[in-house]
């Protein structure tokens, strides 16, 4: 075979590839901190709410949890504007990730929720707190320390599908491979470059969640 | 312009889902196999042999899978093997399932009390037969709720195999959403047929975590 390994083009491409990283960083950053609020809501009414909404609920998680990522990416982004919402390509690469994450983490902060033995709620309000209060001060922050290894997985889970938002031409890190190689013809040179970037931003990642996560919610987190 | 009617639409999208379906088995049944290969590796005594399992599912788990079906489409080639979309897909997802089961029956096999090994080994069973008569049934049976979950995530996956070329439903979707301009309708569908597909697995799944919470 007289094919051999050629990084000649690396030199030209480092601004694309950081440009394209720091859009994976920023639907990430979007997408955690959507998602994560709407699961809060959603697990808090997923308990507390009326009937309907609880099924609502119900029907979202399974519907996201049971079909690929990819196909809700395509009917929000090519589906919706035939009922007259029409949305730039990172807005419905946004609005897909929250809502597929959501889908996970709801199920995620139920958990934690579930974990909080049912005295502290009581001891909050026999100390006269709102409910409010009483969820968002007791509850949810012991809740978060509970489940906020899981929640760091499905960051990082999530960060890794979002390479598939390049097919709705967002200029993420995977676009600008797909435009690289189409340049250079070294598709697999530069996709295994790709790669090893991201795979440096999941560990990253994963290292400043777990930091992050030990200095706001205390010792013991993993 | 050949007109679709709601039946041409759908009729297409279950032909296609059919190599879902395939695709999925395939990756499952590969990865089932190559996952058991990185699992000996994985809980050998040697250390080596350790790391280098770990490393492998790390890199599995810790790049887009979307990277891992590129690497294949354009590497295999350079191997001298004819880029086809079935192959690159098919060995994409098993080495994907290979690393996220290995993983699952890792745990599986941690969670075994210490006792297990120890009483396989005053029984004078040597280590293949420690593993194979007492480690690995139990290791799979505890760990049968999160590999049916993998399958459902599996499915799922075959979704980006669409991106390198194979013929799937999502695929054969996109095509159809291109002669007809019934984006909601078609996606609609495509989404409705993996549900059918994914839901059964998973509420098998929930079944499977709840009977092994009973006992």
């Amino acid at each position: 075979m007289g094919y051999g390994l050629d990084f000649g083009w690396l030199a030209g491409a480092t601004g694309a590839i950081a440009r394209g990283a720091a859009t994976t960083i920023l639907l990430i950053v979007v997408t955690t901190l959507a998602g994560t609020f709407l699961s809060i809501l959603g697990a808090a009414g997923r308990r507390n709410g009326p009937v309907l909404l609880k099924r609502v609920i119900g029907v979202y998680v399974e519907v996201m949890r049971n079909t690929p990522f990819l196909v809700q990416l395509f009917f929000i982004f090519f589906g919706l504007p035939s009922i007259g919402i029409r949305l730039d390509p990172i807005l419905a690469a946004m609005l897909a990730m929250t809502l597929n994450m959501a889908a996970y983490t709801i199920e995620i902060v139920g958990a934690g929720l579930d974990a909080v033995p049912r005295g502290q709620t009581e001891a909050a309000l026999a100390l006269g707190l709102r409910p409010r209060q009483v969820f968002v001060k007791i509850v949810l922050p012991q809740a978060l320390k509970v489940i906020y290894p899981a929640l760091t997985s499905q960051i990082i889970i999530m960060m890794l599908e979002s390479a598939v938002v390049s097919q709705i031409a967002v200029r993420e890190l995977t676009y600008e491979a797909d435009m690289l190689q189409a340049r250079t013809f070294r598709a697999f040179e530069t996709y295994l470059v790709v790669t090893m970037v991201y795979l440096i931003l999941s560990m990253g990642l994963r290292r400043l969640l777990v930091a992050g996560g030990r200095r706001v919610l205390g010792a013991g987190v993993s | 312009m050949i007109e679709f009617t709601f039946w041409d639409i759908l009729r297409n999208l279950l032909l296609a889902a059919r190599w879902t379906v395939l695709l999925s088995l395939a990756a499952f049944v590969g990865g089932g196999v190559v996952g058991m290969i990185v699992l000996f590796f994985r809980i050998a005594k040697n250390k080596w042999s350790r790391r280098i399992a770990s490393g492998y599912i790390a890199l599995f788990q810790g790049t887009p899978l979307l990277m891992q079906l590129f690497l294949m489409f354009f590497g295999l080639p350079m191997l001298g093997l004819r880029i086809e979309p079935w192959t690159a897909a098919a060995l994409g997802l098993t080495f994907f399932a290979s690393a996220y089961l290995a993983e699952i029956w890792r745990s599986g096999v941690d969670a075994l009390p210490r006792g297990q090994w120890d009483a396989g080994a005053s029984l004078g069973l040597h280590y293949l037969q420690e593993l194979r008569l007492i480690i690995l049934p139990q290791a799979f049976s505890i760990t049968r709720a999160p590999t049916v979950g993998f399958l459902v995530q599996l499915i799922k996956s075959t979704a980006l195999t669409s991106i390198i070329g194979f013929e799937e439903l999502v695929r054969t979707s996109n095509a159809i959403n291109n002669a007809t301009f019934e984006p909601f309708k078609v996606y609609g569908l495509v989404a409705l047929i993996f549900f059918a597909m994914c839901f059964p697995l998973t509420q098998y799944a929930r079944s499977l975590e709840r009977r092994a919470a009973a006992q």
